[in-house]
């Protein structure tokens, strides 16, 4: 069973401003019955250029209710402006999270917005351009590479998980891993020709990441019997060796990645990649 | 009466309640007689012998001799164990044929033998008709020189639906091939007589008939040729390593004892409670379809479609009113395609990730079946009312 945040329970309970409006502005629609999941969203826009009122239809599962939900609430009240920049992780946010393996609830809430403006703006969406990858859903190369840089995936699970593409009969796995490749290695060129802010001699680098383990990821792991020690530090890449309960843990790659490498990231450069010592 | 507030049960093909007798039965062996069975004490010698009480039990409720059951820790384990066993037997031949609808425990299998036994295999995966019925003229042709062995499944847990493995076995051995059957939902629900078929391996599982999680029964017939899967101690006469799990070997053997004296009220009341269920949501709830052939099936399963919801959504809501089953959509597996024995039949996608299964079992009751039968259409139109699919 999932395990749904309360906010989510609440919005698939009590889903808000459930319908289709008589005259929208600008209708979104997105998914299929074949997929397994399809919202239609409309919303109505006033002179002002603001979201005056959002209605949804939604066939698919509890998580995909919550997001159209939660969607039409987020956008009511808002201009055009700011709803275009809404991503989908802050529809998943304003539901508290959601699983891993729902977050594609969340782009699809995104994508039937972003159609919904364009319909209002009178133009068509770059997206469906692309060419196909994963034949099951329906997704194209540019959808998935906007989901790796905007939601920063790192696997082809991750890519099913936020796109659905590979989750069918799987044969453009090959295709999803190149992609992930090209797009990982083109932002970390970008990264590199952009002028960091405060560029960190090795040393300067080594001192600040041994100060974060020391001062909060030890302290934290120590709690459920674990321990981490600092192995290397070359370029970006910071090899560890985890202690204790983690090195026996079946979940020690997400503490590695979801936790440790987060934490390193937020607090002394975004470019470092955690791994485990072999 | 009114359910309210009560666990209603609808889910026995996932895994039933272990019958009080059965509890009652068991719980010496997880107190004072805790001795090993191999021992040469008394103390443990009488564990030894509850244990052949059980297999006596066992082989009572499948018409077999007490020497042709082997106790396993599951169903995936004896499903696993035939087949490799067939396929070690035979090492020239290489081709198995199973059906599309084989529960995962047979399905994986088959996928990773080229791995686990270090050669290519071919695969014959055998199609459906539309009701969930096999064609045997697909299978007489599928039938090779170098088939080692067939595994088809005696009743399907998605549908309910029964493969005619007596007849398909008697084909495959006038082949001399092996014949494999997962009858993991059928024991105790339909007949079996070991004795009237050709079936050389049969699997069954104690928690689908009210006996606990973590026991199993491969049924092995005499002189059929046999191949250690979990070598060990002397154990099961050598044919499966490990100490005896005696409580839940214990338990199996009540649980079958149960199952032989409840069959007819399988075949009866639960039928007819079944019947009631799934004729009252097919009248109540408008584009409601019946996956899987209305006779040739299991007396307690019922797997419904309701077009144009999907069924994590609709298994939530009836979780709501404490109403347990189990759905086919892709959102509560995990994966994100409907189950592959309804996409084997041919199941529309529309109604593919609306199908819910009710699978019944001597436990229910009239007021229960009435209680889901007043809220699972609220619960569709509720749905509906916000698809974007509906009316359209």
């Amino acid at each position: 069973m999932w395990e749904y945040t309360d906010k989510v329970q609440e919005h698939f309970i009590n889903p808000k401003n459930v319908g289709e409006l008589d005259k929208p502005s600008g209708t979104g629609e997105v998914g299929s019955l074949a997929c397994g999941d399809a919202l239609k969203l409309t919303i109505q826009v006033d002179e002002l250029g603001i979201i005056t009122d959002a209605k949804f239809k939604t066939f698919g599962c509890a998580s995909a209710i919550a997001s159209s939900s939660v969607l039409t609430e987020i956008i009511k009240g808002m201009s055009i402006e700011d709803a275009a920049k809404l991503t989908n992780q802050q529809i998943a946010d304003a539901l508290g999270g959601l699983p891993k393996e729902k977050m594609h609830c969340s782009v699809m809430g995104r994508e039937a917005l972003e159609a919904a403006i364009a319909d209002y703006r009178g133009v068509i969406l770059p997206m469906a351009q692309g060419n196909v990858v994963c034949e099951c859903f329906g997704v194209t190369d540019l959808e998935i590479i906007r989901a790796i840089r905007e939601s920063n995936l790192r696997s082809v699970e991750d890519i099913t998980n936020f796109t659905k593409a590979g989750g069918g009969c799987g044969k453009c796995e090959d295709r999803l891993r190149e992609l992930l490749q090209q797009t990982v290695q083109a932002m970390a060129a970008e990264k590199a020709t952009k002028p960091t802010a405060q560029r960190l001699t090795t040393l300067q680098k080594i001192k600040k990441i041994e100060d974060v383990i020391e001062r909060e990821i030890l302290p934290t792991l120590k709690k459920d019997g674990g321990g981490i020690e600092l192995i290397d530090v070359d370029g970006d890449i910071v090899t560890v060796s985890l202690r204790g309960a983690c090195s026996r843990c079946q979940s020690s790659l997400t503490t590695l990645k979801d936790y440790v490498e987060k934490k390193l990231r937020e607090q002394v450069a975004e470019t470092l990649i955690v791994e485990e010592a072999r | 009466m009114d359910c309210t507030g009560k666990v209603v049960y609808m889910d026995n093909n996932a895994t039933t309640r272990i019958a009080p007798e059965v509890l009652e039965a068991m719980l010496p062996y997880l107190t004072e007689y805790y001795g090993n069975p191999s021992s040469m004490h008394t103390f443990g010698g009488q564990v030894g012998r509850a244990v052949e009480t059980a297999r006596a039990q066992v082989a009572e409720l499948l018409g077999a001799e007490p020497s042709e059951i082997i106790f396993t820790s599951c169903g995936t384990e004896s499903d696993s164990t035939a087949i490799l066993s067939a396929l070690q037997t035979f090492p020239e031949k290489r081709h198995v044929i199973k059906t599309k609808v084989e529960h995962p425990a047979v399905k994986s299998l088959c996928e990773n033998l080229d791995t686990l036994l270090g050669h290519k295999h071919r695969i014959t995966r055998l199609g459906v008709e539309s009701d969930g019925t096999l064609n045997l003229d697909s299978y007489k042709a599928a039938l090779a020189d170098d088939t080692a062995v067939v595994s088809a499944m005696w009743a399907n847990n998605e549908t309910g639906v029964l493969f005619p493995v007596e007849e398909m076995a008697v084909m495959a051995k006038e082949r001399g091939i092996l014949f494999h059957s997962d009858a993991v939902q059928a024991v105790g629900k339909v007949p079996i007589n070991m004795k009237k078929n050709q079936i050389d391996f049969l699997s069954l599982s104690g928690h689908k008939l009210h006996a606990p999680k973590g026991i199993g029964v491969l049924y092995v017939r005499k002189k059929t040729p046999f191949v250690t899967f979990l070598h060990g101690g002397h154990q099961e006469k050598g044919r499966r390593g490990g100490t005896e799990n005696v409580a839940s070997i214990v338990g199996l053997g009540k649980a079958c004892e149960l199952a032989g004296q409840m069959m007819a009220e399988e075949n009866t009341r639960v039928r007819a409670l079944r019947d009631k269920l799934e004729q009252g949501l097919l009248a109540a709830v408008p584009k409601a379809i019946l996956n899987g052939h209305a006779e040739l099936r299991l007396p307690n399963t019922s797997n419904i479609s309701f077009e144009y919801v999907e069924g994590e959504a609709i298994l939530l809501h009836m979780n709501r009113h404490n109403i347990c089953a189990s759905s086919g959509s892709a959102c509560t597996s995990g994966s994100l395609e409907p189950s592959h024995v309804l996409r084997a039949m041919g199941v529309p996608f529309t109604a593919a990730h609306g199908s819910i299964r009710f699978s019944l079992s001597i436990y229910n009751t009239e007021d229960e079946v009435n209680f889901v039968l007043a809220k699972m259409p609220g619960i569709i139109a509720g749905l509906r009312a916000m698809s974007p699919f509906w009316e359209r």
